[in-house]
Parts: C-alpha cells; sequence; structure tokens
C-alpha cells in the first residue's frame, strides 16, 4: 500500500509519537506547521483525542490537591513557627 | 547557633498562646485563596490581601502574624512535598520545611523583589532541602537530572500501540478508557485525590518536583525553570513524564472501580 507511506510522509502523526508531545502542544511549544499537524491528527484519532483529553483532566485533577492530602506541618509546628515569628519580632522591638 | 537550636529556644511558650494564635487565624482565613480547610480554617473577615506581595512583604517585615499564618498555610503543604523529593526520610524534610520558614522569618529584610515571594520561598526550600540530601549521602537511582532524562521512558506503554511492521504501526491498539462515564463527583473525591498523591509521590525526584510546582501549584513555566535551574525544554519533558505516569495511575483506578 503507497497511501499511508505517502501520508506519513507528508507528515501525518503516528499516535504513538503524539503521545509525546502532548505537554509541548499544551505548552504552546510546538512549531506551528507541526502543530496543525497535530490538531489535523486529533480530528480523526478518538485515541489521541481522548488521551489529550485525559492528559487535561489530570492537570486539572492535580491542581485540585490540597494541603490536607499531604501530611505537612502539624498543628503544633505551625504555633511554633508563630510564636517564633513573634518572637523574632518582639525581640527586634 | 543552628537554625533548630533558634526554633527550640524562641519556641518555648506557655500553653494559652494556641488560644491567641486562633484569634488571629480568624481574622485571616476567609477570601485568601487556597486557605486550609482544616480544623483552623473557617469563619471571618479578610484584613489585608495578602495574595500581593508588596502587602504580604510589608507585613511579615512588620511583625504582622496573620501575614505569616497565610504564607505558612498557602504553601506548607508545596514546601513539605518539594522537601521529600530531596532527602530519604520524612523527618528530614520537615526540617528542611522548618529551616526554610526559619530563613523565611529572619531574612525578610533581605528580600529584594526581584522574584516573586514565592519564588524566593521556594527557593530557599531547595537550597536547604538539597545541602541536607547532600550530607544525607542520599544514594537513590534518578538523583541526577542527566540520569533522569538519560532513561528512556515512553508516555505510554509501547504494547499499548500497533507493533513494527504492521501498515498501522504506532497506532493505538489498545487506546485510553474514558473515564467520563465515571458517576459525577467521582473525579474529585478525596480516593481520587490520595491516588493522584501516591502518583506523584512515586515520580523520580526530577519529575516529582516540576509537576509539583507546576501542576500542583500554579507556578509558570519560566518560575520552574528558574527555581530548578532548568532548561524549558528539559522542564517540558520531566513535565510530561510526570503528567503521563499520574494520567496512567488514574486510568488503572477507573479502570479497576468500574463494574
Amino acid at each position: 500500500m503507497i497511501l499511508p507511506k505517502l501520508f506519513r510522509r507528508t507528515g501525518d502523526y503516528r499516535c504513538q509519537d503524539l503521545v509525546e508531545v502532548v505537554t509541548d502542544y499544551l505548552e504552546g511549544a510546538l512549531p506551528a506547521p507541526t502543530q496543525a499537524r497535530f490538531e489535523r491528527h486529533l480530528r480523526r484519532c478518538d485515541g489521541c483525542d481522548r488521551y489529550l483529553a485525559q492528559i487535561r483532566r489530570t492537570i486539572e485533577l492535580t491542581g485540585r490537591l490540597t494541603v490536607d492530602d499531604v501530611e505537612a506541618l502539624g498543628a503544633e509546628a505551625r504555633d511554633r513557627l508563630l510564636d517564633t515569628f513573634r518572637d523574632f519580632h518582639t525581640a527586634r522591638g | 547557633m543552628g537554625t533548630a537550636d533558634l526554633l527550640l529556644t524562641l519556641a518555648h511558650r506557655p500553653p494559652a498562646l494556641g488560644v491567641q494564635c486562633a484569634g488571629i487565624l480568624r481574622r485571616y482565613t476567609r477570601g485568601a485563596p487556597r486557605c486550609p480547610t482544616g480544623e483552623n480554617a473557617a469563619v471571618p473577615e479578610v484584613v489585608a490581601d495578602y495574595a500581593d506581595d508588596t502587602v504580604l512583604v510589608a507585613g511579615l517585615r512588620a511583625g504582622d502574624e496573620a501575614a505569616f499564618a497565610w504564607l505558612l498555610d498557602r504553601y506548607r503543604a508545596s514546601l513539605t512535598r518539594l522537601a521529600r523529593s530531596y532527602v530519604a526520610t520524612g523527618a528530614a524534610a520537615d526540617d528542611a520545611v522548618q529551616e526554610t520558614w526559619i530563613a523565611v522569618i529572619t531574612g525578610i529584610d533581605r528580600f529584594e523583589g526581584r522574584s516573586s515571594v514565592k519564588t524566593w520561598l521556594h527557593r530557599i526550600l531547595i537550597n536547604v532541602a538539597r545541602s541536607k540530601g547532600v550530607k544525607e549521602h542520599r544514594s537513590v537511582p534518578f538523583t541526577s537530572l542527566a540520569g533522569e532524562l538519560e532513561v528512556d521512558e515512553p508516555a505510554v506503554d509501547p504494547a499499548r500501540f500497533v507493533g513494527p511492521g504492521a501498515r498501522r504501526a504506532g497506532a493505538w491498539a489498545s487506546p485510553p478508557v474514558p473515564w467520563d462515564t465515571e458517576p459525577e463527583g467521582r473525579l474529585l473525591n478525596a480516593e481520587t485525590r490520595a491516588v493522584v498523591e501516591a502518583a506523584i509521590a512515586t515520580l523520580p525526584p526530577n519529575q516529582g518536583r516540576v509537576l509539583t510546582l507546576r501542576d500542583v501549584e500554579g507556578f509558570s513555566p519560566t518560575e520552574v525553570c528558574n527555581a530548578l535551574d532548568l532548561s524549558e525544554t528539559n522542564q517540558r519533558v520531566l513535565l510530561h513524564r510526570a503528567r503521563a505516569k499520574v494520567r496512567q495511575a488514574l486510568e488503572d483506578h477507573f479502570e479497576d472501580a468500574t463494574p
């Protein structure tokens, strides 16, 4: 089959290559022609379209982690630091 | 005198102070972005807009405890996450975070405003944590950036694509499983957040740092490059590998949970 090869040569993305540049795409780091190829591929590939959507969702979920999701600085340590701050400024007058 | 000693010396206070702290807290919590939802949070009236660096720095220099409490709560999680990628134990990470806060308390007068408070704070943590890591003689795989980048890590398992030689080589053989059929709210619940948190915890250090700063803390790419001394290209490579792993962890989680 000659047609698919020709297609590839004119720059259609392979799915396996596309998933590697998703963050480049989201960061606007792809050169304009490459970005156009990327978007052309997405329009006719559900798998890649979904992959991109899931990476976006992943970013969104990661951004929702809160202070409560990590055991950071217990209340006691926090109070001690506030005391330290107060003492430092009191001592300095 | 080391900072830990300084902390101990300055920190010994009678218990009644806890009550005062609670009073101070009540004044700043409402409206502060991403303020804690724990027991210390809740209630009342905004005194100042500490998200504005000018206001924040003025407050810190003047000894405004609400300003310091705001800063503590805004960044304690991200500092802890970041510290853990430099040192071997949770205790050492906590020490690094403590030392960072002491350095902020004692060093705010030297803050020159050339970067944001956020970048300045994280750079202090990185310096403290990195030197602790060196002292620990930490020898885990992937500690060096070069080592981490050298390893070839595909974003998606190659087995999920059509193998070489076939006409559709490189096309999806096993495409991503949809998540959108999940019950409403499922994507946001504590269990899902725990999956994300666990996935981040197992990332190689440089990937974990970049993901934490970019996607958890919302640093700009430039801020991350500056804080971690990375080129933009390497920042993107690390970020993408990290995101790909977290995505995979979520896919595994949703797949397992689907009846």
